[in-house]
């Protein structure tokens, strides 16, 4: 009857949507008055998972999933919710973890809702908060399925600590034959992701050609932060279309948006107004982004962009 | 190559969305309604199998008759016939559901489908229609190409795109990538013409049941004033950052 949640690994380390998800769980078995399984795949450590609520870690280690495979990994998963009875499963938000889901709810027969926001509103019927028609509305949404599935929206419910420990538990589960190979892999080497990205620096085409981003992959390295564009910028090929965020791009919700050069068309905010605080830095004071904004400067990112990254070292220097 | 698109007839992205019912339904009053952004890069795809490999190509919507002008825009843009499932798209599985019928009574090797649509966000109908018909999926799909019974497929990750060699028949969720903006068509005269002659057929749906139901929405509530930083006093807005928002 446990909760299970699956929390996703990257080169043997739990993901912070790990921690996300566990805490989300253990919100939810308190509602049920019941316990937190984690199941983790590949993870060298995982016993840091008691402290965001997991009771009970299941751990698979096989070099035949290696890498990720979204039918395996969803069969996987459906192995321990058997095992454990599980009615509710949680997953993140991940490209992966969106990715196998759909594919673990036939697996389940579950009822599936991704984006979900906050904890269930009511447990009977099984009712939860959900983004829709991309953050310019809320979806309340009922699961009438014995078992369901919970994507949790990234960054929404947030890390909660709690003092508990986790016991961990080899599980191997039946592994399936894939028919799909994975031929090459392409990472952009040690930058923070848009995904996992606490803060997230942007840069639009007020910045006027691919030439001047120095400035901004800057202030995103003082800030330990990922880069992200506008789509006209990817389209115009000045950043790779991976940066491109907004509606038909990436979705964003870190908890800092820095827009610089933005203008802040709709199909832009829609994409990036789940994140918790926006900065806009544009010469334009009319430009729509600051009615969506918390803190602005109006001035020209060329002059105001330098002077931050300088007084922000001098702010990291003094911490 | 028999290919299908999915087509998703959602609110174009500059659409105020407004709520009717007691807040219980989407108010389609005055809502333009296209082609789903991320369909739209897949059939256009579709449309270079067609043309370079010689693919016939049928569009398919789960939906009622209001969603027909969609998916004349599509036949329009150049896709051979469209279907669609005569019934109300309740929530993913349901829509996957009919979708996967459409696709064993037609024997489709190829399905491409968005990775989302949206309006509901919900990411999960090309998935669950892989699961029910037992093809290949890959979600994210960035680059896509069919050379016999084989296709290689990229799909973007977190922090990078990954490059799979799968099997037909194989379901893809697609977006941006998979054709660039810039190869995107809008449909000629001759086009719209030619859409008119070209076949429609309405199926009944079978008999399945949702396995969610929407309840109610909600609007975000309104934003706050945005706090103005003078760009000579920059160390007001670090100390913001730090203090007030606690980000930094
Ligand atoms: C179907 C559809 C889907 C779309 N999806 C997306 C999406 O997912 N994401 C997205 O971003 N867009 C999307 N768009 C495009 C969107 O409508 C806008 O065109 C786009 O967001 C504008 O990008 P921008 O703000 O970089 O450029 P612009 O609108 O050109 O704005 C540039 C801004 O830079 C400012 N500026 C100029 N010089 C300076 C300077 N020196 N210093 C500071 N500021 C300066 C200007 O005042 C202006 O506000 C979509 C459009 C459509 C039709």
């Amino acid at each position: 009857m446990s909760v299970l949640v699956y929390t996703e690994s990257d080169q043997g380390k739990l993901k912070k949507g790990a921690f996300e998800v566990a805490s989300y769980g253990k919100a939810v078995a308190n509602q049920l008055g019941t316990t937190v399984t984690a199941i983790s795949i590949n993870a060298d450590e995982t016993s840091v998972l008691g402290n965001y609520g997991v009771d009970k870690v299941l751990t698979v280690s096989s070099s035949e999933l290696e890498s990720f495979n979204a039918k395996i990994y969803a069969s996987v998963i459906k192995q321990a919710a058997e095992k454990e009875n599980s009615q509710i499963v949680i997953i993140s938000s991940s490209a992966d973890s969106k990715y196998l889901a759909p594919l673990l709810a036939v697996d389940l027969q579950a009822g599936y809702v991704s984006n979900v926001i906050e904890t269930p509103i009511s447990t009977s019927p099984f009712t939860v908060k959900r983004n829709a028609f991309t953050n310019k509305a809320f979806e309340i949404t009922q699961i009438n399925t014995n078992v369901k599935i919970v994507g949790v929206s990234s960054n929404a419910f947030g890390l909660v600590e709690s003092n508990g420990s986790a016991t961990a538990e080899d599980f191997s589960p039946t592994i399936e034959a894939s028919n799909l190979k994975v031929e090459s892999v392409d990472r952009t080497t040690n930058k923070v992701t848009i995904a996992d990205a606490d803060i997230v620096v942007s840069g639009g085409r007020g910045l006027k050609g691919p030439e001047n981003w120095g400035m901004i992959e800057e202030l995103a390295d003082v800030l330990g932060a990922a880069t992200a564009c506008s789509k006209p910028v990817s389209d115009l090929g000045w950043r790779p279309h991976s940066e491109h965020v907004g509606q038909t791009g990436k979705p964003v919700a870190s908890n800092l948006y820095i827009a610089i050069g933005i203008s802040g068309a709709i199909q832009h905010l829609a994409g990036v107004n789940a994140s918790k605080v926006k900065v806009v830095i544009n010469t334009d004071a009319e430009a729509p982004f600051f009615k969506a904004a918390d803190y602005g400067v109006v001035g020209d990112a060329f002059t105001v962009v330098p002077k931050l990254i300088e007084k922000i070292k001098a702010f990291k220097a003094q911490q | 190559m028999n290919i299908l698109v999915c087509i998703s007839h959602v609110p174009d992205t500059t659409s105020k969305i407004n709520f009717t019912d007691n807040d219980s339904k989407f108010d389609a009053n005055g809502v333009q309604f296209v082609i789903n952004p991320n369909d739209e890069f897949g059939l256009t795809r579709a449309m270079w199998f067609k043309e370079k490999q010689g693919a016939k190509v049928t569009v398919v919507n789960v939906g009622g008759s209001e969603t027909e002008p969609t998916l004349r825009k599509a036949l329009a843009i150049g896709a051979d016939a469209a279907i669609r499932v005569n019934t109300k798209a309740t929530d993913g599985f349901k829509v996957a559901k009919q979708l996967a019928k459409v696709i064993t009574d037609g024997s489709f090797d190829l399905v491409i489908a968005g990775r989302e649509s949206i309006d509901y966000n919900g990411g999960m109908v090309p998935g669950m229609v892989a699961g029910l018909t037992n093809a290949n999926f890959v979600n994210n799909c960035i680059a896509l190409e069919v050379d016999g019974n084989t296709a290689s497929a990229t799909r973007e990750i977190d922090g990078g795109k990954e490059t799979i060699s799968v099997g037909l028949p194989l379901i893809i969720g697609g977006q941006k990538g998979l054709v660039e903006e810039s190869e995107l068509r809008i449909p000629n005269m001759r086009g719209i013409m030619m859409a008119r002659q070209k076949p429609l057929t309405v199926v009944e749906p079978d008999e399945t049941n949702s396995k969610t139901a929407s309840i109610k929405f909600e609007k975000p509530a309104p934003k706050g004033a945005v706090k103005l930083v003078p760009e000579d006093n920059l160390d007001e807005l670090i100390n913001l950052l730090h203090n007030e928002a606690k980000v930094i």
